[in-house]
């Protein structure tokens, strides 16, 4: 993964987390890497990859079981939050850059009714 | 804990490190970061108990490093240091004699995984090879301190990779890592605090993902900021 050095690398790998349990990638209950693991996989110090975790769980999106682990969240209505929760932000960032360009909700808003 | 308290070296009327006081605490990775003779590999040096200060202290568990600290510090220098006639085999050995935290088993498996062979000669090492034969030997130590001066150091874009991941695996709650490098890229993710060293002087120290979540910039951006005039001027 090709981090944005500029930006908090926990917060990335949060981000990067969280899109691969609503896309499925990671099913709702699977187990979630070690902490090191975590570190050894994204190439991020191991206090970034405890923060990661600290974060998701402090966001109701996994849950550490003493002994066992990290798993992500079994809770469906939360993953269906999630979805919305990265949709705004999409949306948001598109906002940023369509009124930066001049161009005005309506204007965006008629041109996504025209694509396919 | 490693701790300089105004720590200072002299070789005749040049100050390589100058009145630098820090303290390196456990359970982090730290890049230490400056130009060419800015005063990284002395500190070091001092640090691993080589080079005797010219005054202030280098403390380790509040103690003066010397034999005993050195037991727990693992340095790997910039410089070469195996007799070309051994084998990747015999270097291993010889580090067994020389300390008691050496396991011949984490050698062979981070040999495995820098591609290289236990029969091959150190002479006849590409200079990769040989930076990675450095790595692999200091990190076989079991150690409580480990640093390594420019690590990333004439190793090819996916060694660096897998180097970075053996580092990582290193990393934990009681070791302290302390990484010089050059390729400040390499260590954004890997490192979580960075000391500038300029001149000889501390400049600061830092934590990364504070640093990035207040200011909005990278290790590299702090970097240019701290040095940029200075490369500038020494490259006329």
């Amino acid at each position: 993964m090709q981090f944005d050095p500029m930006r908090p690398i926990w917060l990335q790998v949060m981000g990067e987390i969280e899109t691969s349990i609503v896309t499925g990638v990671r099913a709702p209950g699977e187990k979630l890497p070690g902490g090191r693991d975590l570190a050894m996989l994204y190439g991020i110090n191991p206090n970034t990859a405890a923060r990661v975790y600290q974060e998701l769980e402090k966001a109701g999106l996994c849950e550490t079981r003493r002994g066992m682990g990290t798993f992500v969240t079994g809770d469906a209505q939360r993953i269906t939050e999630l979805r919305i929760e990265l949709a705004r932000q999409a949306v948001q960032e598109f906002m940023v850059k369509i009124d930066s360009l001049g161009v005005s909700k309506e204007e965006a808003v008629k041109m996504i009714s025209e694509m396919e | 804990m490693l701790e300089s308290r105004e720590l200072t070296k002299s070789f005749g009327s040049v100050v390589a490190v100058d009145h630098v006081s820090l303290k390196l605490e456990a359970g982090h990775v730290y890049a230490m970061l400056g130009p060419n003779g800015s005063g990284k590999t002395t500190w070091m040096k001092m640090a691993a108990g080589l080079i005797k200060p010219t005054s202030g202290q280098i403390l380790y568990e509040e103690r003066p490093v010397g034999v005993e600290s050195r037991r727990h510090i693992a340095y790997m220098s910039t410089e070469p240091y195996f007799y070309n006639w051994m084998t990747i085999r015999d270097v291993g050995r010889y580090y067994e004699d020389f300390f008691e935290d050496f396991s011949m088993e984490r050698y062979k498996e981070l040999i495995g995984r820098m591609e290289l062979r236990e029969d091959m000669k150190t002479r006849t090492l590409s200079s990769g090879m040989m930076a990675k034969l450095k790595i692999a030997v200091t990190l076989a130590r079991d150690a409580k301190v480990y640093m390594l001066d420019e690590p990333f150091n004439g190793i090819d874009l996916l060694a660096r990779d897998e180097i970075r991941t053996c580092i990582l695996q290193f990393a934990s709650e009681d070791k302290i890592l302390l990484l010089s490098s050059h390729l400040v890229e390499e260590m954004e993710a890997v490192a979580d605090r960075a000391i500038f060293i300029k001149q000889g002087h501390l400049e600061e120290i830092v934590d990364l993902e504070t640093m990035r979540t207040e200011y909005g910039i990278s290790m590299a951006d702090r970097y240019r900021q701290i040095y940029g005039h200075e490369e500038v001027t020494s490259n006329v």
